[in-house]
């Protein structure tokens, strides 16, 4: 009878532990829904064609974002141009070149401690590197190095593990035939590499997109009515912007501020989208 | 016989790839060497002891202090109340994700936990000042308008994916014969989970936990926003603060001419999160590595 009872309290225990977890789970669903329909009431109503193509300014029914827009397109491309190149390679002669030696340990695990270090640490960088001592002041240059080193360690981790899932036997076949090392890498196991990679890139460049920190520190500015037209021009950017008007007290910055964060949403989502395509597609295929 | 020519094209390119992985270590010892050169002429007008133990972090208004406990209590608030809504909730989603959600679930789930990681920082902040605050300020009048309670909320809710999907990377490597093992002794659900797969999966649970405080140490954006810029030496949740990275942010806004006391200040109080962030993740990484249940 005792121990009757007692199983029937284990399983009241087990079911009510089941549905706590759902419950949890569908919390932090619901949170995230919530945070999107905040933003979407207040934002929606502002954003139109006027919004997109404006400068901001103080009236807040003239106010857009075309400097910020055009800003985060400017960074986004030289930091693609910068660092996906660079972490590629570098992930190339970790995986392919590279020797197991104690450099060669010690490089990986610095890699790791890298994607650890808060970005405003690399913001503070960038101000003593590339704005002060390079003395390339607040352009859009200085960011997007700054942004490139942000965001190497991410490149660099996702293509060493698609690289690494590259099978041996591969390889082995291209240098039976007498192919060179770096001809086994290009023509072999960078393509069949290649989603894994994408995919990796693509989550580093939306981290680039996002990021504010690093560029406040940097000294991007927050008032742009100007659209860069080379790397040395100062610049602003979507985050910035939207930074900007959030710390504004009145109502209107902050329906502006929610419009902008519509924007930056909707691009970061159709890159995310376009992430999963490609993991789905690469998993298909092998 | 046919002579082998040098491949001077294979040589040289190894060593540009070379070059490109050498960059990441060129980063870390940039860091650390601007960090510490800056630092250096910091502590040779404030010293250590001062830096360190000061009650009072007032680098821009007479009278000058450069105290950093207000600061490191601001920031200490925060990765509490982050931890409080981060672990709990993060720790139950991953046990809901890997022991009894059904594969259609976890298809929908994993890009949900996937979104919210790519939220910036900024967006988290903007909903903490115009959500998380005013739900505050209604049931407890008191609050202040910038408080340490709304960012902390938010920034638990930021980290929250990451830990969950950690935890849950864990729990899917316990191997599923110590579950039927369980089951087979007549455990209920509950009892397996509690007794058999946390446990199991712990060391990855105790890194999860340390780099969730790791990145709730470095977060800015969400804490500059709706924590305020006043270093307050408080434990009151519901105070206006400020943090190392709010300050590092409130200094930069502003135009401040390098080599002075106070464009030191920014680097002094880097060094600092860098140390700290930089022990946790290795820690991390050590509890990852060292106690780490192998399975064959």
């Amino acid at each position: 009878m005792a121990a009757q009872s007692n199983l029937a309290w284990r399983h009241k225990k087990a079911a009510f532990f089941k549905n706590f977890c759902i419950g949890v789970t569908g919390f932090a669903v619901l949170i995230l829904c919530l945070l999107i329909y905040q933003v979407s009431v207040l934002g929606l109503p502002w954003l139109d064609a006027q919004f997109l193509s404006s400068f901001p300014s103080r009236f807040p029914e003239k106010a857009g974002i075309k400097s910020a827009l055009m800003g985060t397109l400017w960074l986004v491309s030289m930091t693609a141009a910068i660092a996906i190149p660079i972490g590629v390679l570098a992930a190339v002669y970790l995986e392919e070149y590279a020797k197991p030696t104690r450099l060669t340990e010690f490089i990986n695990i610095n890699i790791a401690n890298l994607a650890g270090v808060p970005s405003i640490v690399y913001g503070i960088l960038g101000l003593a590197i590339f704005v002060r001592f390079f003395q390339l002041e607040r352009s859009v240059l200085s960011g997007a190095m700054t942004m490139s080193l942000l965001i190497l360690p991410v490149i660099i981790i996702a293509s060493k593990e698609s690289i690494r899932a590259v099978p041996g036997s591969l390889r082995q076949a291209a240098f039976a035939v007498g192919a060179t090392r770096w001809q086994v890498i290009r023509a072999h196991v960078l393509p069949s590499a290649l989603p894994g990679i994408l995919t990796g890139v693509i989550l580093a460049i939306s981290r680039a997109i996002g990021e504010t920190a690093p560029l406040i520190m940097i000294g991007a500015l927050t008032y742009v009515a100007f659209v860069p037209e080379g790397p040395m021009d100062e610049f602003t950017a979507l985050p910035i912007q939207i930074f900007n008007w959030t710390s504004r007290p009145q109502q209107e910055f902050h329906e502006l501020a929610s419009a902008g964060i519509v924007v930056l949403l909707l691009v970061l989502l159709m890159m995310n989208a376009v992430a999963v395509y490609i993991r789905y597609r690469g998993t298909r295929i092998k | 016989m046919k002579t082998v020519k040098p491949r001077y094209l294979e040589n040289s390119l190894q060593v540009v790839f070379f070059m490109c992985a050498a960059i990441s270590t060129i980063t870390t010892v940039a860091v650390i060497g601007i960090l510490a050169f800056e630092t250096w002429g910091f502590l040779q007008h404030v010293s250590i002891v001062e830096f360190l133990f000061g009650t009072r972090w007032s680098p821009l208004l007479h009278p000058k202090s450069y105290g950093l406990l207000p600061l490191l209590a601001g920031t200490t608030l925060i990765v509490v109340g982050a931890s409080l809504v981060a672990l709990p909730i993060g720790l139950a989603c991953a046990i809901y994700l890997s022991e009894y959600a059904g594969e259609r679930a976890r298809n929908v789930l994993k890009p949900v936990l996937e979104v919210l990681a790519g939220i910036p920082t900024v967006v988290y902040g903007f909903f903490a000042l115009t959500f998380v605050t005013p739900i505050l300020r209604t049931v407890l009048p008191q609050t202040d308008v910038f408080n340490a309670a709304s960012a902390a909320i938010v920034v638990g809710i930021m980290v929250l994916p990451m830990v969950a999907s950690l935890c849950d990377d864990a729990f899917r490597a316990v191997p599923d014969n110590l579950r039927e093992g369980a089951y087979s002794l007549g455990a209920t659900s509950f009892e397996v989970t509690t007794r058999v797969v946390v446990p199991a999966g712990l060391s990855g649970v105790f890194a999860a936990f340390v780099l969730a405080i790791s990145r709730a140490i470095g977060e800015t954006m969400a804490v500059t926003l709706a924590a305020g810029a006043t270093p307050n030496l408080t434990l009151n949740p519901l105070e206006s603060i400020q943090t190392m990275t709010a300050y590092i942010v409130q200094v930069s806004l502003g135009d401040t001419p390098a080599g002075t006391l106070t464009y030191q200040t920014l680097f002094a109080v880097a060094a600092v999160l860098f140390l700290v962030t930089l022990c946790l993740n290795i820690a991390a990484n050590m509890i990852m590595k060292r106690f780490q249940e192998v399975y064959e």
